[in-house]
């Protein structure tokens, strides 16, 4: 903002203005001006750590959520055991028969970032726990991020723009939901390496230097070793660099910057060994490579018209280059049917048909975030932003330089994806800060400027026709002139800019229109400074109650406002760690597979890392059989514990039978004939867990784990289900085959043990029976007969 | 790799045909006569020494694509590495034609012959280091 309002010319040459200036001289000027830029950036980075820092503050520093749990098992393997290790890492607890080769099934960057950290530090004698630095990455990347967006937004419009757009994003709450203290998850150094990589790609287009082609392509590399969103990347610029071309405004500086990009960044996300060869065979990486062959292509021709100026000619080239290209278009999509090429992939293709996932791959869909948000979500997580986003791109619009055309397209795109899925909120945030900053920052210049017009009495005729060029031509000198105040400060934005003489040298000293006297800049500044104080109240709102709160531990506040610490998980995976033997099987649903190797440290059958669907569909067949077909499966999968999660009790919803129907739906995609999703609803169609309920429903695994026991809570009456509001089974179910081993404290998490076989080679019903000193009822019949001990 | 490959070969005609062949169709005669009549007397020497340097990486380029569509592609990461160092340098070596070019210099106001050159080699061994990582 300081930018904008000390203007150096202005003061001088006769033009009024509306308040009084300091005069400093153009040196000192400057200094003032990098001196608060500076001082600004800090306090942006101060604020951006600080306020993810809630729920450390509040809880302790611990890992939130499912994923991290991962990374930071990765990254205490890399720490202790090194790098080699940690690259060549075969899980063998993980998926419990199979394994995982989790060196090459992860993408490495966020784990060798916070290794590298933790390097440094211990190298400094600073022997700081590798657990406090996974908690903390985030917080501090954060602040690099509003660093990388003030670049970012400077190289789009100046310095101010930049800060403002430092200070939104440090702040949203659309990013620091994935990214406060705690969530060491992927996105945490990833948009970081988005900004930066944006930033270095406008920064190669704007000079035309292969030296920043090559800067953008190792921040890809590490973009590519950080998370899988770099397909975002990939497709990003590419069709950046199309439009640009269907614009005619092929250049060589687009030549040079993006061939050096894709050429070296190609062959350096292949080395990410989780990416290996796709960026030559999946269809994600198409538009990279065709618009690579299409600037050759079309920079060839550049060059023979530089040598030939005869118009036929320059007609044949443009034929030969459509041609070339729609052929190349016809290869691939030949090449893709054939098979040489790999479609897309099903979590991309779900984000074009909408409704594919939920048929064809229901553990895509399972996944809450995956689900297209309302529209309340955009406000509550982008507040005020969201209605300067669309004036942003408009001003944009208004002047249209080559790296606008980069914003405009990424908002664009960034839109649409974030209105599919929730999760993709994220990469949407960055460029909305960018272009609401960009709409704040010409307002408030505007209002903030210093000039006044000369009031010039006018001659009638033709009034209306020249009000509208008037307008527009003092809107352009308005900018033009503060752009000349700043071609000391960002002398690099000049560059690809259209020179305007004829504004400035008309529109300048006697503009007709503009903004008079100082009650009119005092309303609008004040208004806008107000929004943006209310921005910061609700970001900090939505940061304390929403987003800041571990997963791991839940928190209710009680009548008279002190604190209650639900701590369940941790608990039960505390009581796994210690009471169980080291090679204890335990099979749980895949999302709580990670938080249990990390916490409980006992192999699991599946977790978050969903890449064998159908050991997943088995571990839900397990789970809603009934105990004579699951009992097999558990004992073929040499599971020794099965913990479930049960909110009944507690009134907490995220439970296993809220999550039933998911199991059932993954299990029957794998088993049509033996898991019917209608044989858990009810004729009627409702979804029952109390007397009414289905005889699958009531004989099925899951439900009869969930609710055993439930009542003796109720004094043996039907107990009251928090979740589903309605009673649950009058009756106990009875459980043969599985023993209660753990159920904690507020009956979240229930982990029961597997019964063996019977050592004298009877059933386990029968045994059951048996020691219940139940009778048989056919005592008479032969043994041959079956073991009809049930009953 | 269509758009590569059809860009390899148009404009592997067109280097063959500045360079050295005359066997041209009469009804393009013309204007191809020119643009190498052209190209001979308007580039600077050191340009056609980066251009006879683009025509080699080409041709390697070339060969080894024959070689991979003909033969094998066994060692996959091998012939990726290959190939994508005579890709990587051909590019690298057009931009560094196109900078160097003096009449491109009101193009990029901000990068001097020497200080393309310098970007040049700063992409080439970057480009190398990661070719070697991946030949295996």
């Amino acid at each position: 903002m300081s930018a904008g309002t000390s203007s150096k010319g202005a003061a001088g040459q006769g033009t009024r203005t509306a308040y009084r200036l300091p005069t400093l001289s153009a040196e000192s000027n400057n200094n003032v001006l990098s001196l608060l830029r500076l001082i600004i950036i800090f306090l942006i980075a101060g604020a951006a750590v600080s306020s993810r820092l809630f729920a450390v503050v509040r809880h302790e520093s611990i890992i939130h959520e499912f994923d991290p749990w991962f990374n930071f098992r990765a990254t205490k393997v890399l720490t202790t055991d090194g790098f080699y290790r940690f690259w060549n890492w075969f899980d063998a607890t993980a998926w419990y028969p199979l394994g995982r080769a989790a060196g090459g099934t992860a993408y490495p960057g966020l784990m060798v970032t916070s290794g590298a950290i933790y390097k440094l530090f211990h190298s400094l004698n600073i022997p700081v726990d590798i657990r406090n630095i996974c908690v903390l990455l985030a917080p501090a990347f954060s602040g690099l991020t509003a660093w990388a967006t003030y670049m970012f937004t400077a190289a789009m419009k100046d310095d101010a723009a930049g800060l403002l757009a430092a200070a939104f994003i440090g702040i949203a709450p659309g990013y620091i939901s994935r990214s406060v203290a705690g969530s060491y998850d992927n996105e945490a150094i990833a948009i970081f390496l988005l900004m930066m990589t944006f930033y270095l790609w406008i920064k190669a287009l704007k000079d035309g230097s292969a030296l920043w082609g090559v800067a953008t392509a190792l921040f890809y590399f590490y973009m590519v070793a950080a998370w899988g969103g770099y397909v975002f990347i990939t497709n990003m610029i590419p069709l950046h660099v199309l439009v640009l071309i269907l614009m005619g405004r092929f250049s060589s500086r687009l030549y040079v910057s993006y061939s050096s990009f894709y050429a070296l960044g190609t062959l350096a996300s292949m080395q990410v060994p989780f990416v290996g060869f796709q960026p030559v065979r999946t269809s994600e990486h198409m538009a990279a490579l065709g618009v690579f062959g299409l600037l050759q292509l079309v920079a060839f021709v550049e060059l023979v018209r530089s040598h030939v100026p005869s118009k036929q000619f320059k007609l044949l080239l443009v034929g030969f280059v459509v041609l070339v290209a729609t052929l190349a278009f016809g290869a691939l999509v030949a090449l893709t049917y054939a098979g040489y090429v790999a479609p897309w992939t099903g979590r991309f293709y779900s984000l074009w048909d909408t409704g594919y996932a939920k048929k064809h791959i229901p553990i895509i869909a399972s996944v809450s975030e995956h689900q297209p948000p309302a529209w309340p979500a955009f406000f509550f997580d982008l507040e005020m932003l969201i209605f300067l986003f669309p004036v942003g791109v408009f001003l944009l619009f208004k002047e249209l330089r080559d790296e606008h055309v980069f914003v405009i397209i990424y908002a664009v795109m960034a839109s649409y994806f974030a209105g599919v899925m929730v999760r993709l909120m994220l990469t949407l945030t960055p460029v909305v800060c960018v272009s609401a900053a960009i709409a704040m920052s010409t307002l408030l210049q505007t209002y903030l400027d210093p000039k006044e017009p000369t009031p010039v009495v006018e001659g009638s005729g033709g009034d209306g026709e020249d009000d509208n060029g008037a307008v527009a031509k003092s809107t352009r000198a308005a900018a033009a002139s503060r752009k000349a105040a700043e071609v000391s400060s960002s002398t690099d934005s000049e560059l690809s800019r259209p020179a305007s003489p004829l504004f400035r040298a008309s529109a300048f000293t006697s503009s007709k229109f503009g903004v008079f006297g100082l009650d009119s800049r005092f309303f609008v500044t004040i208004y806008s400074l107000l929004l943006l104080l209310v921005f910061v109240l609700h970001c900090t709102f939505v940061t304390s109650t929403a987003y800041s709160s571990p997963s791991v531990v839940l928190a209710s506040r009680n009548a008279d406002g002190s604190q209650h610490v639900i701590d369940d998980f941790r608990e039960a995976y505390y009581w796994l760690r210690q009471n169980t033997a080291s090679d204890a099987k335990v099979m749980s649903w895949w999302d709580y597979g990670y938080q249990i190797s990390g916490m409980a440290d006992r192999p699991t059958l599946v977790d978050n890392n969903t890449w064998n669907n159908t050991h997943i569909a088995t571990v839900g067949k397990a789970m809603c059989s009934n105990e004579e077909r699951s009992y097999p499966i558990l004992r073929k999968h040499d599971v020794d514990y099965v913990l479930i999660i049960f909110g009944g009790l507690l009134g907490f919803s995220g439970d296993d039978i809220n999550k039933y129907l998911w199991m059932i739906r993954i299990a029957q995609g794998v088993w049509p004939d033996e898991v019917r999703e209608a044989d858990y609803f009810t004729p009627q169609g409702q979804y029952k867990v109390d007397d009414g309920a289905t005889r699958t429903m009531r004989e099925s695994l899951l439900y009869k784990m969930s609710y055993y026991r439930f009542n003796d809570l109720f004094g043996g009456r039907p107990g009251m289900d928090r979740v589903r509001q309605t009673p649950g089974p009058s009756k106990s179910p009875e459980l043969d085959h599985l023993d209660e081993a753990f159920t904690s404290e507020n009956w979240i998490v229930r982990i029961y043990e597997v019964k063996k076989p019977d050592a004298l080679g009877r059933d386990l019903p029968g045994v059951k029976a048996f020691e219940g000193g139940k009778r048989r009822k056919r005592a008479f019949a032969l043994p041959a007969a079956g073991a009809g001990g049930k009953k | 790799m269509p758009p590569k490959g059809a860009r390899a070969s148009s404009s592997a005609a067109a280097k063959s045909r500045s360079s050295a062949s005359t066997t041209a169709s009469t009804s393009t005669q013309s204007p191809l006569s020119t643009l190498y009549n052209s190209y001979i007397e308007n580039t600077p020497r050191r340009l056609k020494v980066i251009d006879a340097f683009l025509v080699f990486l080409m041709l390697s380029g070339i060969i080894q694509f024959i070689y991979c569509a003909l033969i094998t592609n066994f060692p996959f990461n091998s012939f990726i590495a290959g190939f994508a160092s005579t890709v990587g340098q051909f590019v690298l070596a057009a931009s560094l034609r196109i900078q160097a070019n003096p009449e491109n210099g009101k193009t990029f106001p901000k990068v001097s012959p020497e200080r393309a050159f310098g970007d040049f080699l700063f992409g080439s061994v970057i480009l190398h280091f990661f070719v070697f990582n991946f030949l295996g």
